[in-house]
């Protein structure tokens, strides 16, 4: 048994080590945040964080990742509590099919831990590795920056 | 546009009893003294209205096919249309609320399922606003007269002054009934009248507002919102192994080593159909990878090169539609231009491989699919299993976009034909990157070729047009039309390709310029031999015919020494289409010379979709790199009218996201094969547009015509924004292409630095 944590839970999972951790949060877990859109690196839909950094869960195995901090969407927010990342896209309205935006997401969440003040074309590319075939890239970008104003707003003040 | 309706009177009302419940049924007869007409639940005798029905009334007419009022009041919308992303479940349910006076959220909204919904054929063309969105306007309005006739009726008093509120109908003394109380849970068991009693727009409190979609917040915080996020109890996994190429044949195949792998739990090998199951996903992929390496093919060339693809098409034999033929008078010609222009296989390359489930139990397949019809996708799975019809229910379930006919009816016929062969079991059947792209029907290839005379106005006096395409839609069809159907061991022919005809049209769709030009010859050259799987994308023909109309334009314009857009709009009579040129100009800042910085320019393109469909102008500006070819994306300024617009916000997502997507098409993709296999077979070898190429603004303003009918919206941009980015590049360099995509190596190649 593998164990994964994720989200700041631990979990065993059944999946043999050399899954991929996509289907390990999809089968085992049942999380639907990292979606699998090629599986070959090339495209983002699978983006998760891995002790922080965006990684592609379609081309980790799971034995890599063993005991390693894994973040997902599901562990950005929820639908009672919206991250900022989350309630800026859904603010912006920044989807289409959707299918791509969860790993849009979470790649923005990285850099805006790094750079809580992104200029756009640092968004653009720090997104680059993503794809979105309804071409949402206006909005998703507008979003980012809008993430970065109610992260803002939101952060403890420091005195 | 009020209309006032003569015959929605509740003109007989029965009471039956059945089973103990007490059911009733409401007329609504035309007032052509037909009121002895049967109770409405022995449909068929029911008189014919006297005009047509509007939307897709015409064909689901019943207004309990549309929507249902629960005992508890609760109201339940039915559509056949499918959300793929387009936003159409909030717009639907913004016009129901509308016309029922309900709150936003109160309405509750079932989506395409051949059990339970309408058939409204395919969500397609960009006519679920004009089919559903008119036919809900239309039911919902003459549900809330039926339920203030109730109320008239159960108080005694006249109907004039009672208004449908919050749900319930309520009368001027304050008195109120529930929406339930009224029907006590009966269905709206009532014939459709021809006209209703619609709202007047200036009343509108949700149409014309955007009311946020109410898909987006799930899809942003991980519920399950996908096809590919269902997982019910006992759910196996299921990949199928495609041969290598096209004509490939299957020389032999052992089976026995995948059979014994951990998890496998089924091997099918029928003809060359090959799938495996297995317990986990994983484990799937790692059978299906051993089963393809198992398997022995014998390739052989079936494709055309496709450098030559056009001249080969050209080739092939053709039927000529002459789509218009008219002679006018005209002045004298001073000069006479022609070009030819061209548009590859591209493809819908959805970001999420198709996927599909299906379980068949008990002699009964249910198949749960992303594809846009699931009606047609019912006939196809029943005769690809010999199953009857009603043995088959197929219920839409949202994928990633699609943009037309990808790769989603052939997963779900794939997982049905798997299915049937472990019963009881839900079969969960996901494509692979490689398969989307290698095995999903391509936009068909097209050629175009138009000549044009100027008078010595600068009129266009005459304009001759041909395309050569194959057919746009091979959409189920039948199982021929499935990829399993093609690859099982009893195949199935492939069904004859259709022509669409106008004035939607398919590879002549949009082939009538707007202009006002006295003689215009169009020939419609559909091929029906296709080299290559094609089927309907995003826009059909409209975005090449958009892109050659509109490119020619500008060499017109160039010929006549005449701006563009000044060019456009002498030729155009349409005031709709007038404004929307008119304001993209505008709001883009348009000069007549334009005093761009170095290696800048500007490109305009309009186009009304279809014809019949949304207005949309757009203008771009861009900056070429004259050493390496590349473009860099500045500015596109867009304007569209899609009549009353339902919502605005989701208008200016399709249209903005139209233009991207288009920008993608124009500079980058085609589909690229050998004479034997299909090459672009992932994200590398078929590129497409990343946040680097990005615009740095893109501006939408919709022109909102309240009351006036719905114009679909979804493919309206497309067309003239590839245009608009050829005229721009033209603007910058001088240099004109013709040949899609205007890529770094055309452009390089073209400008010859
Ligand atoms: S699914 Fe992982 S990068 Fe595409
Ligand atoms: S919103 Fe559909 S792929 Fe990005």
């Amino acid at each position: 048994m593998v164990k994964l944590n994720i989200n700041g839970q631990i979990h065993d999972v059944a999946s043999e080590p050399d899954t991929p951790l996509l289907y390990a949060l999809r089968e085992d877990l049942a999380l639907n945040g990292a979606k699998y859109g090629c599986g070959v690196g090339q495209c983002g839909a699978c983006t998760v964080l891995l002790d922080g950094k965006p990684v592609f869960s379609c081309l980790v195995p799971i034995s890599v990742v063993d005991g390693r901090a894994v973040t997902t969407l599901e562990g950005l927010g929820s639908a009672d509590k919206p991250s900022p990342v989350q309630r800026a896209f859904i603010e912006l309205q920044a989807a289409q099919c959707g299918y791509c935006i969860p790993g849009m997401m979470v790649r923005a969440e990285a850099l805006l831990q790094r750079l809580p003040s992104p200029t756009t074309a640092e968004i653009r590319a720090h997104l680059q590795p993503n794809l979105c075939r309804c071409g949402t890239h206006m909005r998703i970008v507008a979003a980012v920056q809008r993430a970065a104003e109610l992260s803002k707003s939101t952060a403890p003040q420091k005195i | 546009m009020s209309q006032k309706l003569p015959d929605a009177n509740l003109t007989r009302r029965a009471l039956l009893t059945t089973g103990g419940a007490l059911v009733v049924s409401f007329s609504l007869l035309p007032s052509l003294g037909l009121a002895q007409a049967p109770p409405a639940d022995t449909v068929s005798p029911q008189p014919s209205p006297p005009q047509p029905l509007p939307g897709s009334l015409k064909t689901s007419p019943m207004l309990d096919a549309w929507l249902r009022i629960g005992a508890d009041g609760s109201v339940t919308l039915f559509t056949g249309k499918s959300e793929l992303g387009q936003g159409i479940r909030t717009a639907l349910t913004q016009i129901a609320a509308e016309q029922l006076g309900l709150a936003f959220a109160a309405v509750k909204l079932i989506t395409s399922d051949t059990q339970q919904t309408p058939n409204e054929g395919y969500t397609s063309g960009s006519q679920s606003m004009s089919d559903s969105g008119t036919a809900i306007m239309h039911a919902t309005a003459q549900a809330r007269e039926i339920l203030i006739n109730l109320a008239a009726e159960k108080w005694g008093t006249a109907a004039d002054g009672l208004q449908a509120k919050d749900g319930s109908v309520a009368a001027p003394d304050g008195r109120k009934l529930g929406f339930g109380e009224l029907v006590a849970g009966q269905t709206l068991s009532v014939r459709a009248g021809s006209t209703s009693k619609l709202k007047m727009p200036q009343t509108f409190a949700i149409v014309g507002k955007s009311v946020p979609r109410v898909d987006i917040p799930g899809k942003l915080t991980a519920a399950p919102s996908f096809i590919q996020d269902m997982r019910p109890a006992g759910m196996l996994h299921a990949r199928v192994v495609r041969p290598p190429s096209p004509a490939a044949k299957l020389l032999r195949i052992a089976t026995s080593a995948v059979e014994t792998l951990p998890g496998v739990k089924k091997v099918i090998v029928d003809g060359r159909f090959l799938a495996v199951v297995a317990d986990r996903e994983f484990r799937a992929i790692k059978a299906m990878e051993a089963l393809a390496a198992a398997a022995e093919w014998s390739e052989s060339p079936s494709l055309p090169k496709q450098s030559e693809i056009f001249d080969v098409l050209k080739s092939l034999p053709n039927k000529v539609y002459t789509i218009r033929d008219d002679k006018g008078p005209a002045g004298a010609v001073t000069k006479s231009l022609e070009a030819a222009y061209s548009r590859p296989y591209q493809m819908h390359a959805s970001i999420g491989p198709s996927c599909a489930l299906a379980q068949f139990s008990d002699g009964q397949m249910t198949v749960w699919s992303h594809a846009q019809g699931m009606f047609p996708l019912r006939q196809a799975i029943a005769e690809l299993l010999t199953l009857p019809e009603d043995k088959v229910r197929c219920i839409h379930v949202e994928g990633s976009g699609c943009y037309g006919h990808n790769g989603a009816d052939d997963a779900a016929a794939d997982a049905a034909l798997i299915a049937i062969g472990v019963p009881g079991v839900p079969i969960r059947l996901q494509w692979m990157r490689e398969q989307e792209h290698a095995w999903e029907p391509y936009g068909p290839a097209m050629a175009m070729r138009v000549k044009a005379d100027l008078d010595g106005d600068g009129r266009i006096a005459t304009w001759d047009y041909s395309v050569w395409t194959n057919t746009h839609s091979t959409r189920p069809g039948g199982a021929g039309s499935t990829l399993a159907g093609q690859l099982k061991a009893q195949a199935f022919a492939i069904p004859a390709p259709q022509i669409i005809p106008q004035p939607a049209g398919g590879g002549d769709r949009n082939i009538i310029p707007l202009y006002k030009i006295p003689n215009v010859h169009l020939d419609h050259n559909f091929i029906p031999e296709m080299p290559l799987r094609v089927s309907a994308l995003r826009g059909l023909g409209a975005y090449a015919n958009v892109f050659a109309i509109e490119s020619f334009m500008d060499e017109l314009a160039v010929a006549a020494n005449a701006d563009p857009v000044a060019f456009r709009l002498k030729h155009l009579e349409d005031p709709r289409a007038r404004d929307v040129v008119s304001l993209a100009a505008e709001k883009f800042g348009w000069q007549a010379a334009a005093k761009l910085g170095p290696g800048r320019g500007h490109g305009f393109g309009f186009a009304k979709y279809k014809n019949i469909a949304a207005y949309c102008a757009v203008a771009i500006e861009l900056e070429v790199e004259r050493e390496t070819g590349h473009i860099r994306l500045l500015r596109a300024v867009a304007a569209s009218d899609s009549g009353q617009a339902v919502n605005p916000d989701g208008i200016r997502n399709q249209i903005g996201g139209g233009i991207v997507q288009s920008a993608s098409w124009t500079l980058h993709e085609a589909v690229a094969f050998d004479t034997t296999r299909i090459l672009s077979r992932d994200w590398s070898s078929y590129p497409i547009l990343h946040f680097a190429e990005l615009f740095e603004t893109v501006d939408v303003h919709v022109i909102d015509r309240p009351g006036m009918p719905f114009l679909g919206t979804g493919e309206a941009s497309q067309g003239p924004t590839g245009a608009a980015i050829a005229n721009a590049i033209c603007s910058a360099t001088g240099v004109r292409i013709r040949d899609l995509p205007l890529n770094a190596a055309r452009i390089k190649q073209a400008i010859g630095v």
